[in-house]
């Protein structure tokens, strides 16, 4: 299925900087000789062909208008390939553009990208903001009058003004190092480095150790420290207070860094409170900006597929054919399209392209629906039964689980790099016959879809090999044909399941990759690595179709949305995002989390997110409003598989400390507030009732849950590798 | 700063780094190895750090030479080999104590690769599940304990258990006696009980098929007998079968043709046999019995044949049972029972027939409440005697008194015999129950049954007290049932009962356990029949051969004050009750099948109350197990 072409592509022109950009980016192509780049960009950005040419004549003057229109033109066919070129970046670095801090941009660049990605970032100009420096030894006193203000400050403005604090520690300790001033800056880390928070301690160990100028080339949390703001959310009355303080101590260094390093997103009323504040707090680079998640999210569900008419007559047929009553069918078509009549918040149907329905998928719908009639109702008072699928002898090997959606293969993904699939029902794994044997199949006969299966190769398990590493992680494709994993070897692998065999890799992570996920429509998953970015591929594109970059850290967890036009990933930078599948851009970010983030799931409904992470954590986001709705605390260890019922009522958490545990989630999102106020500032009052909403814990033994999934009847299964 | 430091890190010293150089052949200047040992301490730091990275995404908490060295490739350094074994590697120090260590031991390549003792390598990994069940309010149910744990059991136990289940449940019923037989008596099985029970705890999925049913109580009777066995608390759970047995509706019940009333006869049967034997072993079992009975006979909505279960089950524990449960609540189940019986309607045919099975079992189980209670007033001395024996018994936790009694509690004379009697019949005491006078309640009862009871009451023995021989021993027939005395009357009453009667091998579970008192040689000569010498001859004790004798001489009732109309064969309406206790004492003993056939009797004067008595339910093929007609003799057939 090739995608039509969707959405207005952005103009490739935008500001004249980026026109500058750009050409500066060709300019270093043609002379790297990566002449068949050049002609890319060019020809992607809507360049004219002389623009280079005439670079040094009139770079500030490019025909912008006409050449941007012909690009939709140009692009027609070969839908994502579009370019939006980042408005934001703004850097004069090349590879600022590719590799920065941007949030919007959407790069088919990434030829140029890993080009480039041998040259370090220039350190020397992403410092170079430290160089000026005052008196080494009044950093102490400067950092101490702050401290002492803050402290003496009405109550409800500390809390807001002491967010302050670990920013300004931050920078000021990097500035001593970065001077050179190496006893300055321990003295000035002994001092002060204890009143952080506490959720910052992993940063500081990390800062403990960078005691030398040398040490900052090459660390790159730090330079994401350095190179993105900071940003704080403080009241104006607060931030007034603060800035007289400032001002009339002539405290120069301190606003100097304030003014730099720091983006303050100052609100109007009331200030925050302490627990305001952390429940927000904690990621690599402060909170979220507000309007960072202003943009309108489309999270409600696509309407099933028109097809479904034509679907339900020839389901009709085949139920007559089993002799089994007529009736049934127009009842439910009622049903599924008054549900799905008009969702105000569901995107376009053909908003992004989706893969047509194949005879077998709509097979499977029918299976689903029908199972679904059947499905428990669970709730407070009907908890679900648990099957925990234990993996033996694995010995501490097991990296990655996955479940088909209906339940009948399990996969494992193992640090040996090896793929294993298991069968869960009494139906062997087979494979299809060679080549030559097919010759001889009859191919019109009815069951020649069972005639093409070699039953000799039946087996409960097939072993999967093609990775030279790890295997992080693994995703059924919905219609059970595929099996995607990725590893420690950089590369994502495409398995057929019905051969056995690996069918694609593709690489371009380049480093290790530490999750992907298949579509819930198909043909369409995402990955995410240590090189920070998530990446959007589609199966028939052994290059990736969109980059999502902006994370400071790892892409540690990625998800599609139940409707396919989003994805959300998380990341060791502490934080979530939220992407747009079709312009690329981030349209959500989420703090809170204390720690990387190791799983995400989105409910049924695809309202809400929930999020694990290594504080053992998990926490409820309101997608629609940009919300932090819960914060559900119990697990003692990381948090590694989080689903959803299918009714969406419960939440089921599994982590390291080998315990499964159940959550109301539905009470949960009952209680959520939603006025006004709270939607615009973002302030969220958090009751602590975790204790109120989990259900149960359920301890396994000795083996960390790894993976949960509810079958389509609301039985909940989990897995994991009993560690001896 | 510095101490904080080393808490925090490993750091290299600069002598370290010294050293290091030096057998690098380089020479560094002071400075230099301080600028580099820190410098390698930051970088280890790093190393330290990206490498936990690897260990959290592969979901672990132990950190691993393979992911150290995943940080060091992807930093671009060489990766240090030789340290991914798995076993701890031993760390030594040298003689001056200063050097330290990894022990590297040189490997022989040629003798590892010529060795011929290839290891096994290492397991498949495979997946297994385990299931936790959830009752909705969050409590966990594991899955299949037991099968599980068979496993553990050595083979010889493991065959052992898998022949007896198989012999017992399959289709030879030869194989099946064997094995039965083997179980009662086997002395070594004691570790395979846990999975016997389990075993018989599968008659709640049996309950279709009568054959296993019964198959499976035999089983419970062989465990019970055999005396090499401690139930424990395994009792509960036998109880618990055998009342599924007794109470519920099982689906082999849906088809009439099916004889379940056998099968639910011999489960109370069995029940107070398990009761009497091993009712200490659980305390509050009785209660709890008499609950569960209680609530059955209460609740209207289950079928007939659950009462009619509920209601044997009474009359097994005992008549002091009946009185305490079935007779205060007879009142308010007559209405209802009345009701069945009513209705002549077609469609009704089964369910009245049911009905007058249930009518028939009170009726049977009042009588025999009427009689002991007369029993028990009439001879007061006794009473207390057996009060005391009951007592003792009953600290012992019901156990019967009737085994209960030793030797010598017999060794009064003659009475020895009847106080046995009904020591049994008293021996469950039943703590804050008003008792009712006993006119009274044969008022309540004559109120319910009319005549029916009437005759059968005074069919009893004479009704003046003074027996010419010692009551006792008049009741002995009846208890005995079976006895030779009791048959010439039954057999007139049913074809079925008689044929029962005759059959009945049952001697081996019934209660020849007593010792044979010595008073019986007192009791016994002067009444003693010819035909009771055979049985006297076998080594039942003497009580019961003394009853046996008496089995004629009943016409002596010794307490009844009620005036019997008729003065029709006394031996009828006894050899119910008199059977009964019979049952009760019967102790858990070597299997006896020494029985003297008893010769049919002869012909019957019809009763003359015959006609009253509701004709209930037939029984259409004859019994086959002694076992299983017990209670169903009772009945008017």
């Amino acid at each position: 299925v090739k995608p039509g072409s969707a959405g207005s592509s952005k103009s490739a022109a935008g500001a004249p900087e980026d026109q500058q950009t750009l050409l500066a980016v060709l300019q270093f192509l043609r002379k790297n000789k990566l002449t068949e780049s050049v002609e890319i960009l060019r020809r992607e950005a809507g360049l004219p062909e002389d623009a280079l040419d005439t670079k040094g004549a009139d770079c500030s003057a490019p025909s912008s208008g006409g050449t941007a229109g012909g690009v939709d033109g140009l692009d027609a066919g070969s839908l994502l390939s579009r370019v939006a070129v980042s408005s934001s970046a703004g850097t004069p670095a090349p590879t600022k553009v590719f590799l920065g801090c941007s949030a919007m941009g959407v790069h088919h660049l990434w030829i140029l990208s890993a080009a480039v990605a041998d040259d370090q970032p220039d350190v020397s100009v992403v410092l170079s903001a430290y160089s000026q420096q005052g008196d080494p030894a009044l950093y102490k006193v400067y950092y101490s009058d702050l401290k002492k203000f803050i402290e003496s400050v009405l109550d409800c403005h500390r809390a807001e003004l002491s967010q302050v604090f670990y920013p300004l520690f931050v920078h000021m300790y990097l500035e001593l190092v970065y001077n050179n001033h190496e006893s300055e800056a321990k003295a000035f880390f002994e001092k002060f480095s204890g009143d952080q928070e506490c959720y910052y301690e992993d940063d500081l160990r990390v800062l403990s150790s960078l005691t030398k100028k040398e040490h900052m080339r090459g660390n790159e949390t730090l330079l994401d420290f350095r190179t993105s703001k900071f940003v704080l959310r403080i009241s104006r009355d607060s931030y007034q207070l603060l800035k007289r303080h400032l001002q009339e101590r002539q405290n120069n260094q301190i606003w100097n860094i304030i003014q730099e390093h720091l983006y303050i997103d100052i609100f109007d009323g009331m200030p925050r409170s302490k627990s305001q504040i952390d429940a927000m707090s904690g990621s690599l680079a402060g909170e979220a900006k507000r309007e960072a998640n202003k943009a309108k999210v489309y999270y409600g569900l696509l309407k099933e597929p028109e097809i479904e008419v034509p679907l339900d007559d020839e389901d009709e047929e085949a139920e007559n054919e089993e002799g089994k009553p007529k009736k049934k069918k127009p009842k439910k078509d009622s049903m599924g399209s008054k549900s799905k009549k008009q969702d105000p918040n569901a995107p376009l149907q053909n908003r992004i392209p989706l893969p047509e329905l194949k005879d077998s998928d709509k097979l499977d719908k029918i299976m689903y629906m029908k199972e679904s009639t059947k499905r428990i109702r669970l709730g407070r008072e009907n908890l679900p039964s648990i099957c925990f699928y234990t993996f033996l002898n694995a010995y501490q090997g097991l990296t990655a689980v996955d479940f088909t959606d209906d339940s009948s293969l399990i996969a494992g993904g193992f640090a040996d790099s090896t793929v294993r699939v298991w069968s869960v029902t009494p139906k062997k794994l087979r494979k299809v016959k060679s080549a030559a044997d097919l010759n001889l199949i009859d191919k019109e006969s009815d069951d020649v879809l069972e005639r093409i299966m070699d039953e000799k190769t039946a087996s409960e398990s097939k072993i999967l090999y093609g990775h030279s590493g790890p295997v992080y992680g693994i995703s059924f494709s919905p219609d059970r044909n595929y099996l995607l994993s990725c590893s420690e070897d950089g590369t994502v692998r495409l398995w057929s399941l019905l051969t056995f065999t690996c069918l694609v890799g593709y690489k371009g992570h380049n480093y290790p990759v530490w999750d992907t996920q298949f579509s819930p429509y198909g043909y369409y998953f995402v990955s995410g690595g240590h090189d920070r970015v998530a990446r959007l591929w589609a199966t028939d594109h052994y290059q990736p179709l969109r980059i999502f970059a902006g994370h400071l850290a790892d892409v540690t967890c990625t998800r599609f949305h139940p409707n396919s036009n989003y994805v959300v990933t998380g990341s060791s930078d502490r934080t979530i995002r939220l992407w747009d599948v079709l312009t690329g851009n981030c349209v959500r970010i989420f703090t809170g989390h204390k720690g990387p983030i190791h799983t995400l799931a989105f409910s049924p409904n695809g309202k809400f997110l929930a999020s694990g992470a290594t504080d053992g954590r998990v926490l409820l986001w309101d997608i629609g409003h940009g919300l932090m709705v819960s914060e559900l605390k119990g697990h003692t260890d990381t948090v590694y598989a989080l689903r959803f019922s299918r009714d969406g009522e419960l939440l089921a958490s599994g982590s390291m400390d080998n315990t499964v545990r159940l959550w109301d989630a539905a009470k949960a999102f009952d209680d959520l507030e939603t006025d006004d106020f709270t939607a615009a500032t973002g302030h969220i009052h958090l009751q602590d009732n975790s204790q109120e909403l989990l259900l149960g814990t359920y301890m396994s033994k000795s083996t960390p849950v790894v993976h949960l999934h509810f079958t389509r009847r609301n039985l909940l299964l989990a897995a994991g590798s009993y560690a001896a | 700063m510095a101490e904080r430091e080393e808490r925090r890190f490993a750091q290299v010293s600069r002598e370290s780094v010294a050293l290091m150089a030096e057998s690098a052949g380089v020479e560094l200047g002071e400075e230099m190895a301080a600028v580099l040992a820190e410098d390698v301490c930051y970088r280890l730091r790093e190393a330290a750090q990206s490498c936990s990275q690897f260990m959290k995404h592969a979901k672990r908490k132990k950190l691993t030479v393979e992911d150290f060295n995943r940080a060091l490739r992807w930093s671009n350094v060489e990766a240090v080999c030789g340290y991914g074994a798995q076993d701890a590697l031993p760390f030594r120090s040298g003689k001056e104590g200063e050097l330290f260590f990894v022990e590297d031991r040189e490997i022989n390549l040629i003798e590892l690769a010529l060795a011929t003792n290839i290891p096994k390598g290492c397991a498949e990994t495979m997946v297994r599940v385990n299931v936790a069940y959830l009752d909705g309010k969050g409590g966990v149910e594991l899955q299949g304990a037991v099968p599980t744990a068979v496993q553990s059991l050595s083979d010889d136990l493991l065959k052992y258990y898998q022949q007896i289940t198989r012999a017992i449940l399959g289709d030879d019923p030869h194989l099946m006696k064997v094995a039965l037989l083997d179980l009662q008596s086997n002395s070594k099985m004691a570790a395979l009980l846990p999975y016997f029970v389990y075993v018989i705890s599968g008659v709640k999925s049996v309950s279709h098929d009568l054959e296993q049913l019964n198959r499976l109580l035999h089983m419970v009777r062989s465990l019970v007998q055999n005396p090499y066995l401690y139930l424990g608390s395994y009792v509960r759970s036998l109880v618990s079968s055998v009342m599924y047995c007794i109470l519920e509706p099982l689906a082999a019940s849906i088809n009439p043709l099916n004889d379940h009333w056998t099968l639910r006869d011999y489960a109370a049967l069995l029940l107070s046999n398990i009761f009497w034997t091993h009712g200490d072993l659980v305390s509050g079992l009785y209660h709890q019995i008499l609950l569960s009975l209680q609530k059955v006979l209460s609740d209207p909505v289950r079928p007939l044949c659950s009462h009619y279960g509920a209601v044997v089950g009474l009359h097994a524990l005992g008549w002091k049972a009946v009185e305490k449960v079935l007779f205060p609540h007879l009142p308010a189940y007559w209405a209802n029972l009345q009701a069945v019986l009513d209705d002549y309607s077609v469609s009704n045919a089964q369910v009245k027939a049911d009905g007058h099975k249930v009518y028939g079992a009170i009726l049977v189980a009042v009588e025999r409440l009427l009689k002991m209670k007369a029993l028990s007033l009439s001879h007061p001395g006794e009473w207390c005697f057996n009060a005391q024996t009951g007592s003792l018994a009953a600290a012992g936790g019901y156990s019967s008194p009737g085994l209960s009694p030793p030797p010598q509690s017999l060794s009064e004379a003659a009475f020895g015999i009847a106080s046995h009697l009904q020591a049994g019949s008293g021996g469950c005491p039943w703590e804050e129950w008003a008792p009712v006078s006993l006119p009274a309640m044969y008022l309540e009862l004559y109120s319910f049954f009319g005549d029916s009871l009437a005759v059968r009451f005074s069919t009893g023995p004479g009704l003046d007290s003074p027996p010419y021989c010692p009551s006792a021993l008049l009741r002995e027939p009846k208890k005995e049932a079976l006895g030779q005395g009791s048959n010439s009357d039954t057999a007139r009453k049913m074809p079925q009962l008689t044929a029962n009667l005759s059959i009945s091998p049952r001697r081996d579970g019934s209660p020849r356990t007593d010792p044979p008192p010595p008073s019986l040689a007192a009791a016994g000569p002067g009444r003693s029949l010819p035909r009771s010498s055979s049985a006297q001859r076998s080594r039942y004790s003497s009580s019961r051969s003394a009853q046996r004798l008496t089995g004629l001489p009943r016409d002596v009732f010794p307490k009844a004050r009620f005036a019997s109309p008729q003065n029709g064969p006394p031996t009828f309406s006894f050899v119910i009750g008199g059977r009964q206790m019979g049952q009760r004492c019967q102790g858990r003993r070597p299997f006896q099948t020494v029985f003297a056939p008893t010769p049919p009797p002869a012909a019957v004067p019809p009763r003359a109350y015959a006609h009253k008595l509701p004709v209930i339910g037939r029984v259409g093929k004859p019994v086959r197990r002694w076992t299983c007609s017990h209670y169903s003799l009772l009945l008017p057939l």
